[in-house]
Order: C-alpha cells, then structure tokens, then sequence
C-alpha cells in the first residue's frame, strides 16, 4: 500500500460523533494529545533526572455518553496510566482532558470536587483496594459522606440498595473485606463505584484477577450495570476477547500511543495495523463444536515490548513489526482513515495489511528461536 | 570428574506405555482451621511424548497434585495417599535422596512466576549449569557450555554474554525462556508445567507456548501443563483433565472434551469465557456461587450446590452419592450419557454462537 491510499485526516473532533454504534450522542470525556511522562531518577550523591518514561505520549479519543470504550495493550503500554490520567489521580505532563466541556487536565482538588463524583474508577485488585478496617457499608457509604450526600432514607438504606444491585445480601453491610471472597469484593468495589451514580466508570482491569467462572459473573453485572444506569465506561484490559464482549469502540495501544482504535467489528475482523494483526493471533481460542470456522492467521513476534524510556523513533512497533522500512524509522505515522476502513476506523501505519485475520499463505514467524526450530523440523 | 552424556534429544519411542501413573492420590494439609483435602482421589496416565493438560480454578488442586509428584510438599503438615508411579518406582514413599535424584533431571518443573523462581542471588547462567553438574557429574565447563547452548535454543539472543546475568536484568518473556531452559538443560522425561505463561503478555505467551511444543516435538519429553485458561490448553494438550475441588470431574483427548464436553461444570467454564468469534450481544453465562472451600467440601457431587442440572437427576443422588470418573473418557456426574449429550446440543452449543 503507498502513501496515496493513506487519506482522509479525521479531525479529532469528529472521532467521537461519527461512530455508527455510539449514534449521535454527545461527548462525555474528549481527551486530546494527552501525554505523561514520568521522571527517572539516577546518579549519586545527587538524584537527578536522568531519563523520561513516556507512559503515555499523545493519545487522543473520545468517549460518549453511555457508551464503552475498550483500550487494550499489553503490560507497560500505558493504558493504565491513562485511566489514572482521565480520573486525574495522575495530573498530565501534556495535553487535555475535558469532561462535558469543562478542562479538567490541571483542576485543582476544589475544582475537580464536583466532577470526581461523576467519574468512578474500579480498580483490578479487590484485595488490596477495600480498606481491611472498614465495614462494607462504611466503604461504599464513604463516598456519600465525602460529598456530604444525604440520599432519602439515609445512607444505611442506600448501601442496602446498592449492595443489592451488585448481587451481595443487603445484611451483610456490617462484614469486613476479608469474609468476602475474590469476586465479591469486586462486586463491593463496584457498588462503591456506583455509590454516586456518576456518569462515567474507569474499569482498569476489574475481571484479570478473578477465576474465569468469577469473571463471567462480574462482566455480567457491569454490563448490566452499564445499560441499565447508561453509565459510559472505560474499560482497560489486556484480554481481548473481553474487551470485545464489553465493549462497542476499541482502541489498541502499544508503547504510550494508540495505533489503532475503531468499532469492535472493524478492529476485530478487518484489523489494519501489523500489530493489532499480531495481538489477535497470539490469543489461544477453543474451537468448540464447529469444523468450518477459518483458520486465523500465525504470527510469533520476536522479544518483548521495547522500554518506554527510549522507545524507538517514528514508528514505535517498527522494532518487531516485519513490514518495518526506512520510513517507519525516520517518519511517525499519523492516526488517519485509511481508504478501505470504516468511518472512525483509525490507523497508524505507513504500510497496513490486508483487512483480515484469516490464515496467510505463510505464517509469520519472527521468534529466531522458534524459527530455528520449525526450519530443523522441517528440513 | 566425568562427564556422564547421554544422548541429547534422541526421541523416545511412541507408545512406550504408560510413563506416569498417577492412582487415587489423596493430598491433604493440616492447617489451623481444620484438615484441608487439596486432592481427593485423583487418578490418570501420562504417556512418553504426550502432553495432558489440568484445567481448573485456584483451589481445584492442581498445582498440588503436581507438587507432589515432585515430593515439594512440607511432610510435616501434609498427608499423601495413594500411589505415583513414574516409570514404576513410587515416589510417594520414597526417600529425600532418591527425590532428588529425580527432581531437575527425570522430572523438571517450570513455575508461573519466573522472578521468584529464580534466585536473584546468583547468574542465570549458573542457575542454569548447577544441575546439569549436579546429576550429570559435568565439569564446570562443559555445564557453562551446556548452558549456553540451551539458552541459544530458547531464543536469548547473545547467549554467552547474557548467561552472566542476574534474573532482574532479564524481562519477563526472557526470564520464562531461561526457566525454560533451566529445566530442559538435563532433558527431562516429563516437563511439569504450573501455569508458565500466565504472568507473562499474549505476544509472548504466544512465542512461548509454541517454543514448549516445539522444543517437546524435538526432546519427546512428557508435559503436565497446568492452567486455568481452556484457550491455552486448546492450543497445547493432548489430553484434557478438568479439575473442580481436589477431584477430576472430566477426562479425554482436547477434541473430546472441548468438542462435546460432557460434564456441567466445563459446560460452565465454556459458557462464561467470551471468545473472539462469539457474539457480543449474548450475555455470559456464569456458573452461579464459588468454589466450595476444602474445609468444609460439599457431600455426594462436590459441584452440585452450583450445578444447574441437578434436578434432572433426581433422588438426591447429587448431594449424597460421589460420582465416579471411570478411566479414558469419562466424565464424574450422574447425569445419563443421553441426558449429557442432548443437554449439550440443544442448551449448550447454541450460547456458544
């Protein structure tokens, strides 16, 4: 593909509207350019600055009103530092967050007091983000008593309520954490999060630290949760088959930058970007029943995801991607429509595959060691 | 000091017969609340050159069933019954010395964890030598050759330089390679592997899984692996064992169990994972509760007060009578092979799109 098939900038404004399944609702969250980068500290007798982890380095996206957006990645491609960025528990070295309208990208704590009751986080790990000393009503009553909210009938009566809509006994309001096991907890989390019926829920990985019989129950009651209280979501999560399930739009993230974000459909059936190729066939997938399903495509990366510190110049997949040339290198590719996607469909690549995940004609094994192996195999 | 070699990667032949032989192991733990019975009755066959893969929950027993065919419980507060026969010798009776004898040469283990695997104490590299010089009685350098040659083949580039590392200056695919490496250095006969690639990205689960199945088709050494992830195992078994509370519930080859599973609760496990290709407008279908806790386990079917089914039965016999897991292809319920395979096509398969 040349450089003439790469059109159609689409202004960042337009992102968010154009989706065809979020319809024509409005904005909620409008992130631009949002950067963080956190200081490395080295040297000795005097620390000093040394070198800058660029966690996340100028994402833009959009989430609408009762819509769920997926970002998904693997481990140190800043999706988390994103969810912390838009909750502002992280203040941001660049960029902007705005929700409905207002820039929340540097408010200060009396600013952001309203706002941070209409957006919610669920944190991954139920064990260590319930206080141990505190009953559960205390818990999920305490964002009521921060905001001096007095809901009719009391507190009491509304975590009865909430405790309820997350599946757990309405009595045992006075237990503490630890006579919960895994997935309740996440379900106490959850009725914390929903404690002030907010607009907006950043789920950072809320099912990757349950048993699979556990995680099915907890994405059933956010999903749940999701239409019937039209709460939008921002759903972060390395497993992609979730993410597909919970999500409408999803964006892929790879070393602090979203190279490709799109309808659940289009990024999962017609994928553009090497990478976003490579992320699909790495998952293992049961076969169950059916003989007529397509072979998907094999593709084995070699090594791991370079370091943030100095990520590599232009394109930051060059590294393991096979397609990588001398332009990837000196030239970084801008999120566009390439001609051939849906609207809304955004992709970063000088050289995007074919709009498929089915079986090539050869697999794409770049692994030295597995390549050696399979060549000895065969030979 | 001699150098005892044998020939490095000379397959076995297929069909040796039965390799492992694990029968009715009972596995339990005393513990300040009470008597926890980890494993109740286990048997199952592990041939040379095939892979059987466990599946279960946390606290299924699993990984306690293979702690014990490596003698890597604590004697002092566990109980082990039954018999593990590896090639015919019991384990289970037999003394530290003989264990360790097998534990790194016979039987090598790869752990789910490599950075508290490994010792951050000492290099890689002489990680990785300490027990081809142990059980092989190498000299120093011929271990160090050994060992570079064997982090060659698990694809650490630059192995001669990179084996004088410490774990923490390897990453997390890097150090699982080298876990890797570490057991397959005395080519095992059987490879136990505890969740190796959970901790680690799908990209790279990916590049290993694939070195594990290559690097057996070349070694023909036997593999437990254990996971929680039926995709993993769809990809890696021979052989399927579901497990659900220290007992197995379902047995038989990959395309057995996951093509027409006959046990409620893989219908379950299969209902509740969404898969790439399945339809995001059907909800998930959850097995209801959680795991029972071993303390206290469930009488008759340890799965019954979350199964679905068990009105369909009838008799009570679900709650007051053990259902038992007849050898090959079995499943442990008490539900009638019709019942199983007409609840399967038109309640099951349909959900999963």
């Amino acid at each position: 593909m040349t450089q003439e098939d790469v059109v159609l900038p689409a202004p960042r404004e337009a992102e968010g509207r154009s989706e065809a399944e979020a319809g024509e609702r409005e904005p909620l969250l409008v992130v631009e350019g949002l950067t963080k980068h956190f200081p490395v500290k080295g040297g000795f007798p005097i620390r000093r600055t040394v070198g800058q982890v660029q966690a996340v380095d100028g994402i833009d996206l959009t989430v609408a009103v009762g819509e769920s957006f997926g970002l998904v990645g693997e481990s140190g491609c800043g999706k988390s530092t994103t969810g912390r960025l838009i909750t502002r528990l992280l203040e941001p070295t660049g960029g902007k967050v705005s929700y409905r309208g207002q820039d929340i990208s540097h408010a200060s704590r009396r600013e952001l007091a309203p706002i941070r009751s209409e957006i919610q986080m669920i944190f991954q790990d139920p064990y260590s983000s319930l206080n141990p000393r505190q009953t559960v009503g205390k818990i999920i009553s305490g964002p009521m008593e921060i905001n001096g909210i007095e809901p009719e009938g009391g507190r009491e009566k509304r975590v009865r309520e909430l405790l309820e809509i997350v599946g757990l006994n309405p009595e045992h309001f006075n237990r503490f954490p630890h006579e919960f096991s895994g997935g309740q907890r996440q379900r106490i989390g959850v009725a914390r999060a929903l404690a002030l019926e907010p607009k907006l829920i950043v789920a950072d990985e809320p099912v990757s630290a349950l048993d699979v019989s556990i995680q099915a129950q907890v994405v059933n009651l956010l999903q749940q949760v999701q239409r019937e209280l039209d709460i939008a979501f921002l759903f972060i999560a390395h497993d992609l088959a979730v993410v597909r399930h919970f999500s409408q739009r999803v964006a892929v993230m790879y070393l602090g930058k979203i190279i490709e974000v799109g309808d659940r459909t289009s990024i999962y059936t017609r994928p553009r970007h090497p990478y976003t190729h490579a992320l699909l066939s790495a998952v293992p997938e049961v076969a169950v029943g059916e003989d007529s399903a397509p072979q998907r495509e094999r593709i084995r990366l070699a090594g791991d995801v370079p370091s943030p510190i100095s990520p590599p110049s232009g394109c930051r997949f060059r590294t393991r991607c096979w397609k990588a040339a001398e332009k990837c290198a000196a030239e970084e590719p801008p999120l566009v429509r390439i001609s051939g996607n849906h609207e809304g469909h955004l992709t970063a690549c000088h050289f995007p595959e074919e709009p498929t995940t089915e079986a090539r004609d050869e697999d794409i094994v770049l692994d030295p060691a597995l390549a050696a192996l399979e060549d000895g195999g065969e030979g | 000091m001699t150098t005892v070699t044998k020939e490095a990667g000379a397959p076995v032949p297929a069909g040796a017969g039965a390799f492992l032989s694990v029968r009715d192991l009972h596995v339990s733990f005393r513990t300040e609340d009470g008597v926890v019975g980890a494993v109740d009755g286990l048997s199952f066959d592990l041939e040379r050159g095939k892979t059987l893969g466990i599946v279960g929950e946390s606290g299924s027993g699993k990984s306690v069933t293979n702690l014990t065919v490596l003698g890597l419980h604590n004697p002092m507060f566990t109980t082990v019954e039954g018999e593990i026969l590896l090639e015919g010798q019991e384990l289970t009776t037999a003394r530290e010395s003989e264990l360790e004898r097998i534990r790194g040469n016979k039987v090598a283990m790869i752990f789910q964890d490599p950075l508290t695997a490994l010792s951050p104490y000492y290099t890689v590299g002489r990680q990785i030598a300490e027990p081809y010089m142990k059980h092989r009685g190498a000299s120093r350098k011929a271990a160090w050759e050994r060992t570079v040659e064997m982090l060659g083949k698990v694809g650490i580039p630059h192995p001669r330089e990179r084996a004088k590392d410490y774990p923490h200056q390897f990453s997390g695919g890097m150090r699982q390679r080298a876990m890797i490496a570490m057991a397959l250095v005395c080519d095992p006969d059987l490879l136990i592997a505890d969740e190796p690639t959970t901790a680690l990205d799908v990209t790279v689960q990916a590049q290993i899984l694939d070195l594990l199945k290559d690097l057996q088709q070349d070694t023909g050494s036997a593999i437990i692996f254990i996971t929680h992830d039926l995709g993993v195992i769809a990809d890696m078994a021979d052989d399927i064992m579901v497990m659900y509370a220290g007992n197995a519930v379902e047995r038989g080859t990959v395309d057995e169990v996951l093509r027409s599973p006959r046990h409620p609760y893989t219908w379950g496990l299969l209902n509740s994972m969404p898969r790439l290709d399945s339809d995001p407008a059907t909800p998930l279908a959850p097995i209801p509760g959680a795991p029972p806790s071993l303390l206290n386990p469930p009488s008759g079917c340890r799965f019954h007060p979350r199964c679905t089914f068990q009105d369909r039965v009838g008799g009570g016999r679900c709650v007051d009578e053990r259902p038992l897991l007849a050898p090959d292809r079995a499943s442990a319920c008490h539900l009638t092979a019709d019942q199983k395979r007409t609840i399967f096509v038109e309640e099951i398969k349909p959900r999963l799109g």
